[in-house]
């Protein structure tokens, strides 16, 4: 296929996606019951029959890394929580504050057991007796599935562990992993410095695990299916599939499950392709970076992503038509990145509000030299001055799109003109009414 | 022997600059007024000067880290 823009994409063959594993038998309008679940899954193993750190080898051997946004290995995050001292908490991190990102909510409405298996056996892995489930209380449907799926096990066959769900504020940083936490202590969704960080001291002073929806319901995978079962796909480095949200100009806006390497076109191709001429795609969501439509045969991977500056996050591919100007696009998620910080340290609270005021003087044509000189120091410098990193997200977008739409930035530099038609294209929250 | 780096808790942090004007060989501010810090390894000939530093500011943010 080939995509017309300026510059051609080269023509791709695409495959089509293996069977979906973590949405096997999802049907669009109610999530897998408890009886349907047991058929499709099999039971797992009772935890009591799997001793912690053999379900911790078990993730190590499959070499399973974090779908939340950092990719970190699975297993050493349950050892580090397994090796201190107990009582121990898991909390389930389903808050997916990533605009851009709908597949958390996907998994959990139409698959919450699996989610539950998960939870249940990290909590089996690291010896916890308390397991938190947070998911955003917007995220309606998913947390209704939540519930339900929940009061099934609980009517049926109990969970062996005190599990309990609760709906988060609707905050970006709320699902960083102190900000979580911080929450779930009664505190504000707001994150703390560290250390300490959650494994050493979380929820109630306690070792925590906080790890993300989706790698729980993988680890409810591997545990009934084994490493090698899951590293049939994927890369050796980064096995398995993963959950990719893919919108923007695309036939069909959807959450696909792909083999981690799967070139960023055959993710768009896998739901209708391109619905209009593109210009860009932004990968890992907002708190990720734009890639040239010359990319598109990039494998959606660490390793495939990392020599373009860029990387899987959340998953998220976000196709941006060429009808629309990346660099209003991006003065839009910096307002957004402004408005939900969590007002806590200088950098962040100044830092992007005028960064996000003198980029949108750019976006509108209206900047000069001087000014976009400013834009690009102000970007390097609020860089990793933050509690966490939601100031470093900001300053990533703002870099990528100066190199990606570096035409646009010319033509608005030099002539004051925008080829964008004005029609906003990324849908951008407004920000988060309570941190309660 | 100890390696040590300054460290800023960017919550604690709230932009007296007083580190700055103490230890400006390490130390700059931002054009909002907070600090933003070599991240090397302080030589052994400016260490004084750091703990100076980190003894006054008076939010507590700024602390030196054996990265050893």
């Amino acid at each position: 296929m080939t995509i017309a823009t300026g510059r051609t994409a080269p023509a791709r063959k695409t495959r089509p996606l293996p069977p979906s594993r973590l949405l096997a038998g999802a049907s669009p309008d109610s999530y897998i019951g408890l009886a349907t679940h047991r058929k499709t899954y099999t039971l797992p193993p009772p935890p009591s029959a799997q001793p912690r750190y053999s379900l911790i080898d078990l993730m190590g051997a499959a070499g399973l890394l974090g779908r939340g946004g950092a990719g970190f290995p699975t297993a050493r995050k349950l050892k580090a929580v397994a090796d201190g001292p107990g009582p121990r908490v898991v909390v389930a991190n389903g808050t997916e504050g990533e605009p851009p990102s709908a597949k958390d909510q996907t998994l959990m409405t139409h698959n919450p057991h699996l989610v539950i298996d998960g939870a249940v056996l990290a909590a089996a892995a690291v010896g916890a007796s308390q397991v938190l489930i947070g998911v955003d209380r917007a995220h309606r449907r998913a947390l209704e599935a939540m519930r339900a799926a929940l009061a099934e096990r609980t009517s049926t066959e109990g969970l062996g562990v005190d599990l309990r769900l609760a709906g988060t504020p609707s905050r970006y940083v709320a699902g960083e992993e102190t900000g979580l936490v911080q929450w779930m202590n009664g505190g504000p969704a707001m994150p703390t410095s560290v250390p300490p960080r959650p494994f050493e001291k979380g929820v109630a002073g306690r070792p925590t695990l906080v790890q993300n929806v989706e790698t729980l319901a993988t680890m409810a995978l591997i545990a009934r299916h084994g490493p090698e079962w899951f590293r049939q796909l994927g890369t050796p480095d980064e096995p398995g599939g993963r959950l990719v949200t893919v919108s923007g100009a695309v036939g069909q806006p959807a959450v696909v499950e792909a083999p981690i390497g799967t070139p960023i076109g055959a993710l768009i191709d896998a739901v209708g392709g391109p619905a209009a001429e593109l210009s860009a795609v932004m990968v890992g969501g907002f708190y990720g970076t734009w890639l040239p439509v010359d990319a598109l045969d990039t494998p959606y991977s660490r390793a495939g992503l990392l020599p373009l500056g860029a990387s899987p996050g959340a998953g998220v591919v976000l196709a941006l038509p060429a009808s629309a100007c990346g660099l209003a696009e991006t003065a839009r998620v910096v307002s957004w990145y402004a408005g939900e910080s969590a007002g806590q340290c200088g950098p962040c609270i100044f830092g992007l509000a005028d960064l996000s005021e003198l980029f949108a003087q750019v976006a509108a044509a209206r900047a000069n030299r001087d000014d976009l000189e400013t834009v690009r120091r102000w970007a390097g410098e609020i860089e990793g001055r933050g509690a966490c990193k939601h100031p470093d997200g900001a300053a990533r977008l703002v870099r990528s799109a100066l190199t990606v739409f570096s035409d646009e930035l010319t033509r608005h530099m030099s002539t004051g003109e925008c080829r964008g038609n004005g029609r906003p294209v990324l849908r951008v929250p407004p920000p988060g009414k309570t941190w309660r | 022997m100890s390696v040590n780096i300054l460290r800023v808790d960017p919550i604690a942090c709230v932009g007296h600059g007083i580190c700055a004007e103490l230890f400006h060989e390490w130390i700059r501010l931002d054009d909002w007024g907070y600090p933003i810090v070599r991240p090397e390894v302080i030589p052994a000939h400016l260490l004084d000067q750091a703990k100076w530093a980190v003894a006054n500011c008076p939010a507590l943010a700024l602390r030196l880290a054996d990265v050893q």
